[in-house]
């Protein structure tokens, strides 16, 4: 028998039956909407994630003091120095930018309003590596980074919060009890998932910060920007080499410090949040699996339904097979038509959501074919029982059947 | 007659059941049928008529015997070649009609074109013309439900021919329609027979109608009881 012929059939009866067809469908649909929006929201929260650990800076790598491997510490691990920066800075060939900081956390008054933030000490070169623009002022000055002068450069938040009716460049400042004039502002970041707010920084020589504020000259920790970004991995085993050889530490001991590779981390978020898109993806397929147990009841109810039809088929000349492959192309027809409803719902809906949350929407292409491959397979897993069960009638009995 | 019969069958039974509950609709029946013959089998029910017209059309299979139909033992034929013979030499008119419900007169004309692979140009040609022969074209768009009983079984009918079969097999046609629609559908019958040459057995339990056959056999406890061929008018 013609393809074809049994297509339009099948086409035939699924719109006959309305309905029912609409109600079998909505298995399929549900199961393969749920498959699209887990996935498709699951990469916008991956590439989000991914994107905004990029804008913590490029290339950076972070040494800090300490061990973050498990076990006991037999002593606090010394800090980092001044030293320890320059060293990296001259003798390291994959390393770009160096910027040493000091950090404490501060009240930043401005007249009556007030601000809980972190002052960083640190160089002209952490603007550098942590891929920050200046949206109005200008850098420190040589002689004010040497000479531990009182002036800072602020975040936008900064800005936003202190210095709401007044132009910040020029005006002053009060961190605890120590006064310091703003002489830049740098442009906001944005929303970023992870690491907080980017843009609530305060930024004053590194010299200033140890003196007035910390009261050591030990360094907190040590922004370094690889030379590019395939350098990092090389710049890390650099640091490490030179740290193990400055801090003396014996072949065989671990590491009292410890480096951070931003794009290291990236990845490992990144498979974290793919586990948790697979993790939904599958809970949303076993909807798509009731949904083909749907298709196979009701596929059972019209072949009973219409005994008497395939009896009337089978009489005139139908061959089995003939048979089966009408209601396999029914059950197919009826899967597919509810695997590519569920596809548009998927796809609507995960752009509306990916709009609520802000997350960037992108259609993932493997994502759609699967989907509809899948809701076809489950027509013709699903469909093959009922349709064998019809091929296999009696032409008498079924004749006979009302 | 010279010729070898069309349909034949040799020393046919056909078992139910098994051990004690064993029955036998059919019990060693012989019979043959020549072209153009336009056969009634009558015998009251259990008598075996209705299971010889399934055997006939290769919807039942001899426990023991065998079925020739032109030349050819159909009861050693698996259900796909059965399906084949049923599709390329007969025409089934049932007492019930059989049409599929929710579907046009045209296209439930159409179907067993469909199943021999007709082109949709061409079904639609022979179908129209088979409507034509049982006075149906006016009908082609309404499904059964809008139909009469006698405009449906003309239907079912038109639906036996389209494919020009050899041998017709009617099952009591007749036995769900009043006396007026009971001759209309008589007539196409013996017109069928007569100027299209196709060769019909009927199974009926009424006289009257048997009286529109040109031989009549009767059946009883699976045999055949009485044969007897009118001689031309």
């Amino acid at each position: 028998m013609i393809v074809t012929t049994t297509f339009v059939m099948a086409v035939r009866e699924v719109r006959r039956n309305a309905m029912r067809s609409i109600l079998t469908g909505l298995g399929i649909v549900i199961g393969v909407a749920a498959v699209i929006l887990m996935v498709t929201l699951g990469d916008a929260a991956s590439r989000k994630v991914s994107a905004d650990i990029g804008k913590l800076g490029t290339n950076l790598l972070i040494v800090a003091p300490g061990t973050d491997r498990r076990g006991p510490v037999a002593e606090a691990a010394p800090a980092l120095t001044t030293a320890d920066a320059v060293a990296m800075s001259r003798e390291l060939s994959a390393i770009g930018a160096v910027a040493p900081t000091a950090a404490k956390s501060v009240l930043a008054v401005v007249g009556s309003a007030n601000h809980a933030t972190a002052v960083t000490g640190s160089t002209n070169a952490y603007f550098d590596v942590r891929s920050y623009q200046f949206a109005r002022g200008r850098r420190f000055s040589d002689g004010e980074l040497a000479g531990g002068a009182l002036v800072c450069v602020i975040g936008a938040t900064i800005a936003d919060k202190l210095f709401r009716y007044q132009d910040p460049v020029g005006a002053s400042l009060r961190l605890d009890r120590l006064s310091c004039q703003v002489i830049g502002v740098l442009v906001s970041k944005g929303a970023a998932t992870l690491g907080g707010d980017q843009d609530d920084l305060i930024v004053m020589p590194l010299t200033t910060v140890q003196r007035r504020l910390v009261g050591t000259t030990d360094l907190g920790a040590v922004f370094v920007s690889a030379v590019d970004a395939a350098s990092t991995t090389r710049a890390a085993r650099q640091i490490e080499g030179l740290l193990r050889q400055r801090r003396r530490i014996q072949p065989g001991e671990v590491d009292d410090f410890t480096v951070h590779d931003m794009k290291e981390i990236t990845k490992t978020l990144g498979a974290v949040t793919g586990i948790l898109t697979a993790l939904l993806a599958a809970i949303a397929a076993v909807s798509l699996l009731v949904g083909g147990i749907g298709i196979m009841n009701i596929m059972l109810v019209s072949v009973t339904e219409r005994t008497r039809e395939i009896g009337i088929r089978l009489s005139i000349g139908a061959l089995g097979r003939e048979v089966l492959l009408q209601f396999l192309v029914e059950a197919v027809v009826l899967s597919t038509l509810g695997g590519v409803v569920g596809l548009v719902l998927g796809l609507v809906g995960s752009y509306l959501l990916c709009g609520a949350l802000g997350l960037p929407f992108a259609v993932v292409p493997w994502v759609v074919g699967v989907a509809v491959a899948f809701s076809v397979a489950v027509g013709v897993g699903f469909g093959y029982f009922p349709a064998r069960r019809a091929a296999a009638l009696d032409p008498i009995e079924a004749l006979r059947h009302e | 007659m010279t010729a070898a019969p069309l349909a034949e069958l040799v020393d046919v039974t056909r078992r139910y059941g098994k051990g004690d509950a064993e029955v036998y609709a059919l019990a060693g029946a012989t019979l043959s049928i020549d072209r153009g013959e336009f056969v009634a089998v009558m015998g009251p029910s259990g008598s075996g008529k209705s299971t010889c017209l399934n055997v006939l059309g290769g919807l039942d299979r001899p426990s023991t015997g065998h079925y020739f139909f032109r030349d050819v033992d159909i009861g050693s034929l698996d259900r796909d070649q059965l399906a084949r013979f049923r599709r390329q030499y007969l025409g089934f008119v049932f007492q019930g009609y059989n049409l599929l419900a929710r579907t046009s007169t045209l296209e439930n004309v159409e179907l067993p074109l469909v199943y021999r692979g007709v082109g949709r140009r061409q079904r639609r040609v022979q179908a129209r013309q088979a409507l034509a022969e049982v006075g149906l074209s006016d009908r082609e768009d309404h499904t059964p439900a809008e139909l009469s009983g006698g405009q449906q079984q003309r239907a079912a009918i038109a639906r036996a021919i389209v494919t020009s079969p050899e041998l017709l097999l009617a099952d009591e046609p007749t036995g769900n329609l009043d006396s007026a629609r009971k001759d209309e559908i008589m007539q196409v019958l013996v017109r069928l027979n007569r100027e299209r040459g196709i060769t019909i057995v009927m199974v009926t339990h009424e006289v009257e109608m048997a009286a529109y056959a040109s031989r009549t056999i009767w059946f009883r406890d699976g045999v055949v009881e009485r044969d007897h061929r009118r001689v031309a008018a």
